[in-house]
């Protein structure tokens, strides 16, 4: 109990400076917009973080461990425009659900191939496959979006469990609980901690790096089709348009969380609510009618004056020591 | 000007220093005459670097005055450390890998033409100047990454010398040198004696003072103990003075009946290593002596699956390992502590527990069940077994001064059990006490059976240790002596044999 009490207490300490924004968003939100406060918008708003959340989860991972994957995004559309050819051709959902699971799985094995067993930067691999998927995703529908009319795999991403929490609310919440589990209590979450810390030390740790780092790039394709899954029941249509710069926002939420770039260093719960913030910002900004055009230029200045203000902290943590 | 009182070319005056929770320099002083070599002696921890940077610029006193050539003088940035004509080589060389001799030298203050483009060569030229006045052979053009560790020294010491500093700190500048570039180093620190420079020199090896140093001041836990002329005292006076106490027992060694073969290794052949066969025995300390690129490293490093091997076969109780993975090595029971144990061992973002049991997790963790009481347990019994200070477990690492954190690191390796453990230069950059602490942990350790592999370049510490030593030159094993019919002549003979 009394470690729990700490973890929390941590917990707070560690983040202080986004729990600081996220408040401050939702104070500005409230004041401007009487709907934001209501049931129905919250978990609204958490809907629309899952899929990001998805992303941001393994990216966390992926960026603990010192690499960065930019497939993720064109891993949503491929993956929706997959499942919604699949099912209009009337395969059943469970295999749908594994043919997409699998093909996440090899895209992240692709990754984690040429990543591991060469020196090629992670930057220039997963854009070179993020390219590779959004063309012969274009290639393949032409252009057009594919129509979704199943409406049992609609109804798992746009239904409730119980009346009042979303389907992909729930995923999400299993998703963050592995997560979190694999980082903080496994041997596995150690030794990505380590490959992304200190990689010839891990070597020398008798660490497996090749293993460990296509552990993150498999699971990190398995969330893309994940994502992709929940986003094309949501939107009734797999669309070669979907998730398209969507590994930026989910990068944005691991580094907003605390998540070093440079690798060795993150923390999935700072993940959580960098994507919170995100989420609540497109959500507030569209309650408070703001121009979509707008939207994109505050989500730059609010992302920026967070991570500033992150800045300021760990300035003041190192002058103390 | 005062012609009774002697002129010191700096002076440092009863300065002290407090960070949060520590009281780092109680009143130390140093005095610095103009065309001596000064090594300030001390333990990890005793407050060198905090004097040092305080003379830099990179911290501010609390109390104290500094004087430059009788004139005080307030050093409160590095701009000013720098005007001061005080310049500062660090352990770690700060020079930029892609760029040449002479543009290192000019950085941040390049010389330009009236066109506001660079003028190379009159930067060329200028390096030129220095280079041959200190009678080095590297070009300005030479790129600095193409340099060997010795000449990227020489380098910055040109640095120093370009800036016109009087003031010459440098920080254990020989950690990373072999023997011929320790004699190069060695001259070139008299020319800039010569020159009338006075140089502050920082070392753990003790063998080094009376080769160039003309006195030392001794520092222990944050307080001045006294500065005396080497001349006139022994070394074995001059570690009382740092550790407080006399170290009767430096080398703790009792010898074993060694019998049993455990390891056994024959003809190792890759592009480093040429036939390279010995066996280790149960309880064993096997020295490796030999100069800097004789193989040594390359031979433990092959040992532990980190180079491929042409051929050659390493058998341990009978079963091969080679061709293995250094996963599986290590689980087979061979730790390997490396040279460079801040590159190659440290996890620097990440806590001292993490770094103390990163290699045992198997014995605390299973599946997704973390025993925080038997992590506490290995983590207590390693820390307290090598005498780390710590506050708490949990800071990270890079809280604790370099030479706990290289305990941390080597306790680690002792905690994974190995069976044979391979150590690369043990004690490189370790303090004298503590020196004492790991020789006696491996001797603890060669009782219980360990069988330990010792790469090292400090001849006493291989004579001293090892019950059998080899001896490599090029890649290649020259000789395997018994440590009783060792010695140091016979060890340099076969390590420069062709």
């Amino acid at each position: 109990m009394n470690k729990m009490v700490d973890g929390t207490k941590k917990y707070f300490k560690r983040n202080a400076g986004i729990l600081i924004g996220l408040a401050l968003i939702c104070i500005v939100i409230t004041v401007n917009s009487p709907q934001f406060l209501t049931q129905n918008n919250i978990m609204n708003v958490l809907r629309q973080i899952s899929s990001n959340m998805f992303l941001a989860s393994s990216m966390t991972m992926v960026l603990i461990a010192g690499g960065i994957d930019l497939s993720v995004g064109s891993g949503i559309a491929m993956i929706g425009v997959m499942a919604g050819t699949f099912l209009n051709m009337n395969i059943p959902i469970p295999v749908v659900i594994i043919i997409c699971l699998i093909a996440g799985a090899l895209i992240g094995s692709v990754n984690g191939t040429i990543i591991s067993r060469t020196t090629l930067p992670p930057f220039i691999v997963t854009y070179s496959i993020q390219s590779i998927l959004k063309g012969g995703t274009y290639v393949f529908t032409g252009g057009t979006t594919v129509r979704i009319d199943n409406r049992v795999w609609t109804n798992l991403g746009t239904g409730y469990a119980f009346g009042v929490i979303p389907y992909p609310v729930i995923y999400l919440s299993v998703v963050f609980v592995i997560v979190w589990l694999v980082l903080n209590k496994t041997k596995l979450g150690r030794h990505i901690y380590a490959v992304g810390g200190n990689e010839k030390a891990a070597r020398f740790s008798g660490i497996n790096v090749i293993r460990t780092r296509m552990f993150v790039y498999i699971f990190s394709g398995v969330m893309a089709a994940l994502a992709g899954m929940v986003l094309c029941a949501r939107q009734y249509s797999g669309n070669p348009l979907a998730g398209d710069g969507a590994e930026m926002d989910a990068i944005a939420a691991c580094v907003l969380g605390g998540t070093s770039m440079a690798g060795g260093y993150g923390f999935i719960g700072g993940t959580l609510i960098g994507a919170l913030i995100i989420g609540l910002l497109n959500n507030g900004l569209n309650l408070m009618g703001i121009d979509s055009y707008w939207q994109i230029i505050l989500k730059g200045v609010v992302i920026l004056a967070a991570v500033y203000i992150d800045y300021l902290k760990n300035l003041k943590k190192s002058k103390a020591n | 000007m005062n012609i009774l009182a002697e002129q010191y070319l700096l002076e440092m005056k009863n300065i002290h220093k407090r960070f949060p929770g520590v009281y780092a320099l109680k009143g130390v002083s140093l005095q610095l005459k103009a065309g001596e070599v000064h090594a300030l002696l001390g333990e990890n921890g005793a407050g060198k670097s905090t004097l040092i940077k305080i003379l830099g610029g990179i911290y501010s006193k609390d109390e104290g005055e500094i004087y430059i050539e009788g004139k005080k003088t307030d050093i409160k940035s590095v701009n000013d450390a720098r005007a001061a004509g005080i310049s500062i080589i660090h352990q770690e060389l700060v020079l930029v890998p892609y760029l040449t001799v002479a543009e290192n030298i000019f950085l941040g203050r390049e010389p330009k033409k009236k066109s506001g483009f660079l003028d190379e060569d009159e930067m060329i030229r200028r390096t030129g100047e220095i280079l041959n006045e200190l009678g080095l052979s590297i070009r300005p053009t030479d790129v600095i990454a193409d340099l060997n560790i010795a000449s990227q020294q020489m380098v910055e010491i040109a640095k120093a010398i370009s800036f016109g500093s009087r003031i010459v700190v440098m920080d254990e500048p020989t950690s990373s040198l072999s023997d011929k570039e320790v004699d190069m180093l060695f001259a070139n620190i008299k020319k800039l004696t010569q020159r009338g420079i006075g140089i502050v020199y920082i070392s753990h090896r003790m063998s080094e003072l009376d080769a160039i140093v003309d006195r030392v001041t001794v520092l222990r836990d944050g307080e001045y103990i006294d500065t005396v002329a080497t001349k006139d005292t022994t070394n074995d006076e001059l570690v009382a003075m740092m550790v407080g106490r006399s170290l009767d027992n430096y080398y703790v060694r009792t010898y074993n009946k060694c019998e049993k073969t455990v390891l056994e290794v024959k003809g190792l052949n890759n592009n480093k290593l040429h036939d390279v066969s010995f066996d280790l025995r149960e309880g064993e300390i096997l020295g490796f002596a030999g100069l800097v690129g004789a193989g040594r490293t390359e031979t433990v490093r092959a040992i532990f699956g980190l180079d491929k091997l042409d051929s050659g076969s390493v058998k341990l109780d009978g079963k091969e390992l080679a061709g293995k993975k250094p996963s599986e090595i290590l689980k087979a029971g061979i730790c390997l502590v490396p040279e460079d144990r801040k590159a190659e061992g440290l996890f620097p973002e990440m806590s001292i527990s993490f770094n103390e049991t990163l290699k045992v997790l198997d014995q605390f963790i299973k599946g997704i069940s973390v025993d925080h009481n038997k992590e506490q347990e290995i983590i207590d019994r390693y820390i307290k077994a090598l005498s780390v200070k710590v506050a708490d477990v949990e800071n990270p690492i890079s809280s604790l001064s370099g030479g706990n954190q290289q305990k941390v690191i080597i306790g680690s390796w002792l905690a994974a059990g190995p069976k044979i453990l391979i150590l690369d230069e043990p004690t490189r950059g370790i303090d004298v006490g503590s020196k004492s602490e790991i020789y006696t942990i491996m001797n603890e350790l060669a009782k219980q059976g360990v069988s330990i592999i010792m790469v090292s370049s400090e001849l006493p510490e291989v004579l001293n240790m090892s019950d059998r030593i080899v001896v490599m030159c090029d890649g290649r094993i020259n000789g395997v002596m018994d440590h009783t019919e060792a010695t140091q002549e016979k060890i340099m003979q076969q390590a420069v044999l062709v």
